[in-house]
């Protein structure tokens, strides 16, 4: 059984852990952030973090530098840091656009972080020691409308972009005041800020939807990607960028996580967290539904729980407004808990109905035992 | 009367035509499974959806309405296995331009189809009905 944890009845926009994952910050679909923190058995409100004017999109925990971005539907950023008395202090960072900031990643060094908005540019930030506060620098050809998600390749300079223009791009977000020159990747070998490496579509054959969530492989030479036609997308850039989508039964998905070379996970409206998996030949193909628990799911009425309900809660209706599954409404966010993108054992859920989860592999693959596995 | 006597066209007529008394052969439209199955699919497979002439995707749809509705209730669900998931998705979207424009007893057997697709293709069929772009 999964473990999960219930904040109330707001909806949790976003999630977040710090390194041991004994803290957790998330979003009540507010512009507050609590940061929670698991003492003696038990999460406890730390603190709350009170600075944006508007809905905060967006949290990313920095694990080894522990700072904290949150981005905000109010245009701004804050870096958050803890001081010596434990307590967060905000940093504004100017991120020099006219509309709502929609997503939030920290690199993998943490030396720079990606904002995508509504003002069809992707903010790339990183701080400037001479006159100590954050610069951002933008990225915008060609992207066409609003930036949905976002997600760094493993060697910190190229950046995946998901947006409303039905587009999938890989771009450059190298800052030369800060890093050196790249190597060259299986996406090319210059890179200079801003160059698109890639764009993929999301509506082959005329059926399109917006892109919900992106994600790199730990290897960086796939990037999967989820679309609002239902479809979960797989790109190679090993192979020449051939790509491999399958349009799926289920409703749309919302984020999406690999948790190995060649495995991944997808969450979103069907309340239920999916396992694909791509095959020797580069082909993507569902693998099972992780969420066994409670089969609550009966397709017919019979006679018998009729008459139990009506006796038992004078109810004469039947019906069951719960869901099957854990999670009671959508799943809005997934993030790695224990491992790595290579290797996840553990991954955390987080919902429309104020619910986090953390699904554990081990205790998921004794369910899954019937399910083959190619 | 001498007039008409000199011309013998009158003999090459088909008298047999004029008999309403006449054994018909049975019409092979009677037996509907495999040719109204194999319809459906050439009608699916050259659907118009890039194109932006309303006229041709309007006389698409009455071709593919006809063939839905003629289709007998119990070959729904073999006509709908014989599909492959982008005829299904194209099939769901036909379904629903014929909720739009009811006519004589349509709906119900549109409900049939309805029901039968989603049994097999889900609700993913449904949402890609709503977000894609290329209308039929």
């Amino acid at each position: 059984m999964p473990e999960s944890l219930s904040f109330g009845i707001d909806p949790i926009t976003a999630h977040a852990w710090n390194k041991d994952r004994t803290k957790l910050a998330i979003s009540p679909n507010s512009p507050e952030v609590h940061i929670y923190h698991f003492q003696r058995g038990e999460w406890k409100l730390e603190e709350i973090l009170k600075e944006h004017d508007l809905k905060v999109t967006g949290i990313d925990w920095a694990p080894n530098t522990n700072r904290i971005v949150t981005c905000s539907a109010d245009r701004n950023a804050y870096v958050w840091t803890q001081s010596e008395d434990k307590k967060w202090k905000p940093t504004l960072v100017l991120l020099r656009i006219n509309r709502a900031a929609t997503c939030v990643r920290w690199s993998p060094l943490e030396n720079k972080f990606a904002v995508g908005s509504g003002a069809r540019l992707i903010s790339v930030c990183y701080f400037e020691k001479e006159n100590d506060w954050w610069v951002s620098k933008h990225i915008k050809k060609p992207i066409r409308s609003t930036v949905t998600c976002l997600d760094w390749h493993p060697n910190d300079v190229l950046l995946a972009a998901g947006s409303t223009d039905f587009k999938v791009r890989v771009f450059s977000a190298y800052i030369k005041e800060i890093e050196d020159r790249p190597v060259s990747t299986s996406w090319g070998s210059k890179m200079p800020l801003g160059l698109m490496m890639a764009e993929f579509s999301n509506s082959t054959n005329g059926a399109g939807g917006w892109v919900h969530s992106v994600n790199f492989s730990s290897s960086g030479d796939r990037i999967a990607w989820v679309g609002h036609d239902s479809s979960i997308s797989v790109a190679d850039a090993s192979k020449g960028m051939a790509v491999s989508v399958i349009r799926t039964d289920f409703l749309p998905f919302l984020a999406c996580l690999w948790v190995s070379e060649n495995r991944l996970i997808a969450a979103g409206h069907g309340c239920c967290p999916m396992l694909f998996e791509v095959n020797e030949t580069g082909k993507v193909q569902f693998a099972g539904k992780l969420d066994a628990s409670l089969k609550k799911e009966s397709s017919g009425v019979s006679a018998m729980k009729k008459f139990q309900s009506l006796d038992r809660q004078a109810r004469t209706e039947t019906n069951d407004t719960s869901l099957g599954t854990l999670h009671q409404n959508a799943i809005t966010s997934v993030c790695l808990h224990t491992g790595n993108k290579a290797n996840a054992t553990k991954f955390s859920t987080a919902g429309v109905d104020g619910l986090l989860a953390i699904w554990d592999f081990n205790n998921l693959e004794s369910a899954m035992r019937g399910l083959k596995f190619n | 009367m001498a007039k008409n006597t000199s011309s013998s066209a009158f003999r090459k007529i088909d008298v047999d035509q004029y008999n309403e008394d006449n054994y018909k052969e049975d019409d092979c439209g009677e037996s509907q499974s495999p040719p109204n199955i194999e319809a459906l699919k050439t009608v699916l497979r050259n659907a118009p959806i890039s194109s932006r002439n309303q006229m041709v995707k309007d006389a698409a749809l009455n071709v593919v309405m006809q063939v839905l509705l003629s289709v007998k209730s119990s070959q729904i669900e073999e006509a709908v296995n014989a599909l492959d998931r982008d005829h299904l998705d194209i099939l769901m979207k036909y379904i629903y331009r014929g909720f739009e424009t009811p006519s004589e007893g349509s709906s119900g057997q549109l409900l049939a189809w309805h029901e039968k697709v989603h049994a097999v293709a889900g609700v993913g069929c449904i949402v890609r009905v709503l977000t894609d772009k290329k209308r039929v």
